[in-house]
């Protein structure tokens, strides 16, 4: 595993993240990300994956895992025990999204939040033009099989925060081939946050 | 490619806690002169620093590996630990010894009283997991080991792995708890009890002074393990082995065993009594009831240690359901401390500790590559 086959939002975040903190990634997947951190990082890393054959993959990287649902919380975590935590393409997943948030929030003191945009132009013109539930390279799924539970905006996001008192220090913006300054609600796939509770 | 084995094996016996030496338990008593059974299977290295201790469970035995001089059987987990498996012999020196209070070469209730010269029978003092582990540091100081690279186990084996932890977290590198609790339950409790019940409602057992008589409680003993082996399988497997197939044609209408699952609970409980004794069986149950550490006793508060901890539960074990191995990661991540925890998708229960080969040899042989070569070996792997 290199940084340079890893992927745009992976590599974002892993230029995010101090060397030498500690990270806590919430579906974590097969751990491409941790991984990295942690070797060339020397980020003290844990992860959280519910997927089984995902949790084999980590443990063969070396990783700390724990096998389990972010639904049920972070109650173990004493407050502010990560300097970051990692919610990337996770939480429009989770069934609690807002109380993810606030758990990440409570035992991290930083927040990464990576995430599809659903007003991304193309996924508008298939719903404006075709009548059609969107599929775009950020959101490939059919309405059927989508893992996802939430379809969110850069736009509802950023309100989110807002009302909830959540300051947002960094904001960054991708589509398929880099990162997105104009326009992002229009013009960006996802979107990567750093934020922070007031 | 087929693994090999560890070969030919034989048991060792090593002595210690001689007068005026005598160990003490945390029942209050002495306990002297000590023998454990064990044995080892692959080269400690020259700085002493990849030794394994396997931890057996309930009716285990220091016979984890391999097989003895002609015979055919091989050791209980032979599955795991040998060239190239999960513990492998030829990077790692694993040792397996037989607990105290047990019935295979160590010294328990069935061993000789060397006050009476006959065998303790009930005049053995109750013994606790934590004297089960605090015997086996001799043991390691007799190999010449002061830190164990790693200690592993599943069920009373996990407890043995937990307690290492809580009594000796200097002499631990990394930690792997199978199927196991951070406390027995009333659940867990309850069916010992009945085993144990089961075993002194026989009168046979002769309030345990059964040793030179012509009987001894068999029967009792063969039903505290038909009880035993229920817990260890589940519903499904249970299904899946015996369904409601019978041993004949038609229904006896008599009390023999009809069913497949009677005349295996029968067989197994007759096998068991000519291997185990009835004592140990009171006292090894007992030690896994007094089991406890929970609320802060795992790792104290303030107390650091960085042991690593690889967790595994099984999904269809009821004995030792999962929600008790989330419990000892979540009593470490309070304490800040490296763990993982997998739960292995498992039809087969209890017993799985025992028969889920493969996905317990992914977790454990990276987990111990990792804790032995670092981050190094993973790249290694990868390129």
């Amino acid at each position: 595993m290199e940084f340079d086959s890893i992927s745009l939002d992976h590599k974002i975040i892993y230029k995010i993240v101090d060397a030498g903190s500690k990270v806590l990634d919430l579906g974590c997947g097969t751990g491409e990300l941790l991984f990295l951190l942690a070797k060339e990082k020397n980020v003290r890393a844990q992860g959280i994956e519910i997927n089984d054959e995902a949790i084999y993959k980590c443990v063969e990287r070396g990783l700390s895992v724990f096998h389990g649902d972010i639904d049920r919380g972070l109650s173990e975590y004493p407050n502010k025990s990560f300097d970051y935590v990692i919610l990337n393409q996770t939480m429009q997943q989770a069934k609690k999204a807002d109380f993810v948030i606030r758990e990440s929030l409570r035992v991290g003191k930083k927040l990464i939040v990576g995430f599809p945009n659903f007003a991304y132009i193309k996924a508008r013109t298939s719903l404006f033009f075709k009548g059609k539930t969107p599929i775009t390279k950020a959101l490939p799924y059919h309405w059927y099989d989508t893992p996802n539970l939430h379809f969110l905006t850069i736009s509802d996001f950023k309100d989110y925060c807002k009302e909830k008192n959540i300051d947002i220090l960094e904001e960054r913006y991708l589509n398929g081939k880099g990162e997105v300054k104009f326009w992002p609600n229009l013009f960006a796939l996802n979107a990567v946050f750093v934020l922070e509770k007031r | 490619m087929r693994e090999k084995s560890v070969g030919t094996v034989k048991t060792e016996y090593f002595t210690f806690a001689k007068h005026p030496h005598e160990l003490r338990l945390a029942c209050g008593k002495l306990l002297g002169p000590i023998t454990l059974a064990y044995e080892t299977y692959g080269k400690l290295n020259k700085d002493k620093t990849n030794a394994i201790l396997v931890e057996h469970a309930l009716s285990g035995d220091s016979h984890a590996a391999g097989v003895y001089e002609g015979e055919k059987t091989s050791g209980w987990w032979d599955a795991l630990i040998g060239p190239g498996k999960a513990l492998d012999t030829e990077k790692y020196f694993v040792i397996c010894s037989n607990v105290i209070g047990g019935c295979k070469g160590s010294t328990g209730p069935s061993s000789i009283d060397p006050k009476t010269g006959k065998p303790y029978g009930l005049d053995f003092p109750i013994i606790t997991i934590a004297d089960i582990v605090k015997a086996q540091t001799h043991l390691i100081d007799h190999l010449g080991i002061k830190k164990l690279l790693g200690v592993i186990g599943g069920s009373m084996g996990g407890m043995q792995v937990l307690q290492w932890v809580a009594s000796y977290p200097e002499r631990v590198a990394s930690a792997i708890p199978i199927a196991t609790a951070i406390k027995h339950s009333p659940q867990q409790i309850a069916f010992d009890e009945v085993g144990r019940q089961a075993i002194m409602a026989d009168p046979a057992w002769c309030d345990g002074a059964y040793y030179e008589k012509l009987e001894r409680p068999e029967k009792g003993l063969a039903v505290a393990r038909m009880i035993g082996h229920i817990t260890y399988m589940s519903d499904k497997s249970m299904e899946e082995k015996f369904s409601r197939r019978l041993k004949e044609k038609e229904y006896s209408f008599k009390f023999t065993a009809d069913f497949e699952v009677e005349g295996y609970l029968r067989y197994r409980g007759d096998n068991f009594v000519k291997r185990f004794d009835a004592n140990s069986y009171l006292y090894i149950t007992k030690a896994m009831d007094y089991f406890d550490l929970s609320e802060g006793k795992l790792v104290p508060e303030g107390k650091h240690t960085d042991v690593r901890f690889l967790v595994i539960a099984f999904k269809s074990d009821w004995l030792y359901p999962s929600y008790q191995s989330q419990e000892i990661v979540r009593q470490l991540k309070i304490r800040g401390m490296d763990a993982t925890y997998c739960e292995i998708n498992s039809t087969y229960g209890h017993d799985a500790f025992l028969l889920e080969v493969e996905e317990e040899t992914r977790l454990v042989k990276h987990f111990l590559d990792k804790t032995f070569y670092g981050y190094d070996v993973v790249k290694g792997r990868e390129t």
